[in-house]
Parts: C-alpha cells; sequence; structure tokens
C-alpha cells in the first residue's frame, strides 16, 4: 500500500503560541486514519495544512507526492471544515451548484454529482429548502455532501458528526467504509473515542503532539487497556510523567 | 469558470437578502430627497424686468415665460428690485444682455439665470451666432459664489454610492470568513485573484443597477440639474461603486467583526466628506490640501460635477475616470495580496 499523505516532522507556532510540535505521520491509501484528540489539541490545524489551508512553520507536507499547498492537489482533495460553511440564505442545492462549479462540475454530470451526494447523505427531498432552515445535522450532511461532490481521492473531515444522530451517524460510517473500499482515502478527525474504533489507523494528538498511532487494536493491546479511552489516557499519562 | 460560479453565487444571495437590496437601492433616494427638500423647497418662479430696445425682443421674451414683464422705466425697475418685488432685472440693447439679480437667495438666482438661459436659447434661431451673445451679471446683493443643492447634490450622489457600496460589500466579504466560507473556499483550487474578481463583477452587477436608479432619480425626480449626459454621470458612478467595492472588501480583511468593519466609516468615509470637495479645500490648511488627492471621492465628485454642472464630456471626466480604475486596480491587487494571510497560494 503506498502513502498518500507524508507529514514530516511540521511543528506550527502562532506567535509564540506552539500548536504542533514535530508532528510525523502517514496515511496509506484506501485506509480510515481518525486523528483523535480532545479539542485544543490541534487536530484542525493539522488537517487544515494537509489540506493546504494553512502552512506549516516548520517541517513539510507532501500529499499524492506532491508538497503541499498546492491548487492542482486541491482539485484531488475533499475538505470539510469544523464549522459549516455554507451559504445560508441558498438552497442546498445551490449551495452544491456552487461548490460543483469550483470544482468544474457542470451541466448533465454536475447534476449528477449532486443528486448523487444528496443522496448518500439523505437530503434528497431537503435541496429546494434555504439552508438557514436546515437543522444542525442537516448543515453537517450538506457541507459533507459539499465534500463527496468532485470525488475525491482524498477525503479530510473535521469533526464530521458532531451533532448527527447515531443513526445517521452509523449510516454515515457505513458510507466512509463504501468511498474506503472504491479507494477513496480518509483522514477523519474526532474527539469521540468509540468513534475512533471505527477507524483503520489512529493517531492520538495531544497538546500539539502526537502520543501514539497505530491500529485501535495495537494501541489498546500494548497499552493493556480494554477501551481506546483508557489507551488515550495510558498514553497521555507517560507524556505528563516525563 | 470559477469567478462565474461565485458570480453566480452572489447575485443569488442578494435576491434572497431583501433588505440589503433596499438599503443598496432605496436608502441613498430617500436621503437625497430629504437633502433636496432641507436646500430647494418647491420649484422658484422667479419675477424679471425686461428692459430692452428692441420691442419685438422684449414682447417675445414675455410671451415665452411668464416670469417676464416689460418695464419701460429703468429707475422703477431698480426700486422694484430693491423692494424684492423682482428678482432680477434683464437688459437686452445688443450686442450687450445685462442681468441685474437681486442676489440674496441662490434658489432664486440659479431659478432667474436658468429661466433666462432657456428662454433666450428658445427664442434665438440654432443657426443664429448671435447665441455667442455676451452676457454680464452683475449683483445687487450676494454672488455667485454660493452653495445650493446643484451644487451639492452631484457630490452627495457620489457619496451615498461610495457610503453604501463600501458597507455592503465589505460586510458581505467580511461574512464569508467569518461563517467559515472563505476557508473553505481556500480548501478548493480557487484562485485568490479569482474569488477577488468574483466579488467585484458579482457586485458590480448591482452596482450598475443602484448607479442608474440613483442618477436617474436624481434628474428626473428630484429634478436636479443636469447640463451633460446622464451616460457620463452612471458611468462616473459605476466607477466609483467598484472602487468601494475594492475598498471594502479590502478593509474587510482588517476587521475581525461586522462592528469593526463600521468602525472604518469614521476613519475612511466620513474624512472623504471633508477633503473630497464637499467642503472648499483652498480655505483649508497648506498641509492638509494634499489629502484630498488621495481620497477616491475627489475625483469622482469633481467629474459629476464636471458633467452635471458644467455639461462636460468625455474630455473633462477621463482623467478622474482612470484614477478612479486606477484606485479600483489598486485595491483589487492589494486585496490578492491580504488574502494571503489565509492561504500562500
Amino acid at each position: 500500500m503506498t502513502s498518500v499523505i507524508d507529514v514530516f516532522d511540521v511543528s506550527k507556532n502562532y506567535g509564540s503560541q506552539h500548536v504542533l510540535e514535530n508532528i510525523s505521520l502517514n496515511v496509506k491509501r484506501n485506509e480510515i486514519y481518525g486523528l483523535l484528540g480532545p479539542s485544543g489539541a490541534g487536530k484542525t490545524t493539522l488537517v487544515k495544512m494537509i489540506a493546504g489551508i494553512e502552512t506549516p512553520t516548520n517541517g513539510r507536507i507532501k500529499v499524492l507526492d506532491t508538497d503541499m499547498p498546492n491548487l492542482h492537489n486541491m482539485t484531488r482533495i475533499g475538505f470539510m471544515a469544523q464549522s459549516d460553511a455554507l451559504y445560508v440564505e441558498l438552497s442546498g442545492k445551490e449551495n452544491l451548484e456552487f461548490f460543483a462549479s469550483i470544482y468544474g462540475l457542470k451541466g448533465q454530470k454536475q447534476k449528477e454529482r449532486i443528486e448523487h451526494a444528496a443522496s448518500l447523505v439523505n437530503l434528497t427531498d431537503y435541496l429546494k429548502r434555504p439552508v438557514h432552515q436546515y437543522s444542525g445535522g442537516m448543515k453537517r450532511r450538506l457541507s459533507l455532501a459539499a465534500a463527496l461532490l468532485h470525488e475525491p481521492e482524498i477525503l479530510i473531515l473535521d469533526e464530521p458528526t458532531v451533532g448527527i444522530d447515531p443513526v445517521l451517524r452509523q449510516s454515515i460510517w457505513n458510507e466512509l467504509y463504501k468511498l474506503s473500499d472504491a479507494g477513496t482515502t480518509i483522514l477523519v478527525t474526532t474527539h469521540v473515542m468509540d468513534e475512533a474504533e471505527k477507524c483503520g489507523q489512529l493517531g492520538m494528538l495531544r497538546d500539539g503532539r502526537l502520543i501514539a498511532s497505530g491500529s485501535p487494536q495495537q494501541l489498546k493491546e500494548s497499552t493493556a487497556s480494554a477501551t481506546i479511552e483508557d489507551a488515550f489516557l495510558y498514553y497521555g499519562g507517560v507524556r505528563n510523567e516525563n | 469558470m470559477r469567478t462565474r460560479a461565485l458570480v453566480k453565487r452572489i447575485i443569488r444571495q442578494f435576491i434572497r437578502d431583501k433588505r440589503t437590496l433596499a438599503m443598496m437601492f432605496l436608502a441613498p433616494l430617500l436621503i437625497l430627497t430629504l437633502v433636496n427638500l432641507v436646500f430647494s423647497g418647491n420649484d422658484y418662479d422667479p419675477e424679471i424686468a425686461v428692459i430692452s430696445s428692441q420691442e419685438q425682443m422684449a414682447s417675445q421674451l414675455e410671451k415665452a415665460d411668464k416670469s417676464f414683464t416689460i418695464y419701460e422705466n429703468k429707475t422703477l425697475a431698480a426700486e422694484d428690485l430693491e423692494n424684492e418685488k423682482l428678482d432680477a432685472i434683464l437688459e437686452i440693447n445688443p450686442p450687450t444682455t445685462k442681468i441685474t439679480l437681486e442676489g440674496s437667495n441662490p434658489t432664486a438666482n440659479k431659478a432667474v439665470m436658468m429661466t433666462v438661459e432657456k428662454t433666450l436659447k428658445s427664442l434665438t434661431p440654432k443657426n443664429n451666432q448671435q447665441t455667442s451673445m455676451e452676457t454680464e451679471v452683475t449683483y445687487l446683493h450676494g454672488s455667485a459664489d454660493m452653495e445650493s443643492f446643484d451644487y451639492i447634490g452631484p457630490f452627495l450622489i457620489g457619496f451615498f454610492i461610495f457610503f453604501f457600496v463600501f458597507l455592503i460589500a465589505g460586510v458581505s466579504f467580511l461574512r464569508e470568513r467569518t461563517t467559515g466560507t472563505l476557508e473553505r473556499l481556500l480548501a478548493t483550487p480557487m484562485r485568490r485573484w479569482e474569488m477577488v474578481a468574483g466579488y467585484v463583477l458579482g457586485f458590480g452587477i448591482f452596482t450598475i443597477i443602484q448607479s442608474a436608479i440613483i442618477v436617474s432619480f436624481s434628474i428626473y425626480v428630484l429634478d436636479i440639474m443636469m447640463a451633460g449626459s446622464i451616460w457620463f454621470v452612471i458611468l462616473i458612478t459605476l466607477m466609483l461603486a467598484v472602487t468601494a467595492l475594492s475598498l471594502g472588501t479590502l478593509l474587510s480583511a482588517f476587521a475581525k467583526n461586522e462592528l469593526q468593519m463600521i468602525q472604518f466609516i469614521p476613519l475612511v468615509v466620513v474624512p472623504q466628506v471633508f477633503f473630497s470637495g464637499l467642503f472648499n479645500i483652498e480655505t483649508m490648511a497648506d498641509w492638509l490640501q494634499p489629502l484630498s488627492y488621495l481620497m477616491p471621492l475627489t475625483y469622482g465628485g469633481q467629474a459629476i460635477r464636471d458633467v452635471m454642472i458644467q455639461g462636460g464630456g468625455w474630455p473633462e471626466i477621463y482623467d478622474e475616470v482612470l484614477v478612479l480604475a486606477g484606485f479600483s486596480l489598486l485595491f483589487m491587487i492589494l486585496n490578492v495580496l491580504a488574502l494571503k494571510k489565509h492561504r500562500k497560494l
């Protein structure tokens, strides 16, 4: 399996504030990689740098063997931000049309992709409504649909399931598995420990450092923990003792 | 392509936001109407005495406009002028024409001058060289240096367009940042210049409509003096709007929220009122005067006046229009650079 996201020794400072320190990780093709950590750990900053929105202070990031940020690569990445970046005056369909056009999708192809993405997130019946009438969960789903429109090779999702009900969360995860089987690499951040178990690979992030990485199974076994939460506490504790 | 998608989205959003549309299109009309009422009141019907050596000319004038009355006696006319029974005395003794204005009421002065000019023009055949007849104007009181809505109106048209476009464009672009959609756009292959161009074009369409509405309203409803072509006025106001649009989106990069955007008004918009020619710049301190060259409104206001009051055309306004285009381009380039703060590419 080839590596599609490579992060080499990346640090990020905002002024004197160190947000991320010496992060190295890589994500292989088809993998679902979960970044687990409490809020404020630096998850969002890390995925933004991988998506090419931010640039690292030190170190480098390669996506699909190209240094980021790179405009061409951005057409191969789907990004769903933590906040729902939607135009609330417009209808769901108009939002999707806008994002689709930006990725160069037009005509029949655009229509098909919008229908497909909307049906994936169960929004087909609500597309004509203005987004300001949407519930929080519907907005999250519309954001996800917008990230899927251009069939990206890499999908970066920042806290995709916040505020979504368990049934729908399950169906979104099923969809992510399907995309992964079809060849999409998925990088997802979460602060929900049980959700982390659904990922193929995990990186545990705390106070700007990657404290552990591996498959959920490995992480639990090597720390003799019953749950991911225990494993996280174990690694977090080790770091505190140092 | 991507710019077009952005333009289309802006148009759709705008049409949904009725209140902002109303603020852009109707608020300037309301304010202009108020200023017009304050400064000029009702249409003024001047009383003008005609004294002429040519009786035929005098009676023609009397017939052409009810403002004119033939006086045989100059002393009597002078007395009536002093008592404010008359607004002016028109003496026609070819080859000279002499107008004596009572002069204390700017509205009356303007009315007299317009009536005389209009009537003489209508009476003189177009191919007759006599139109170049010299007119000598003297004032019993006051002088030609006066302000009225005709004088400040052209400037106010420019100002209100600048003000409202600056505010609306600035806040819209700011909202793109605060709602996270700017970041979302930066995660797409959209280039920074495409984004700036999209905003200028999308909003530009609405500023065209806005300019056309405000200018037409001022001319046809408020009946502001209009010596030149309406198309030139629309062109200038449009350039001014694009300048305000590019400046507003640029400055929104330095505001964290809507309130901070509004704080730019006293910093950026209000000084333009003082330095752009609404008030007399020549009487200001010498070191202050060059500031007026930095104000886009100086060029816009001057150009609109050139057209509306002096009847100027392209040769009179092209330099001001080019300066405004230069300002717009500069602000747009700076905005492309300012967006670098968010994404390096």
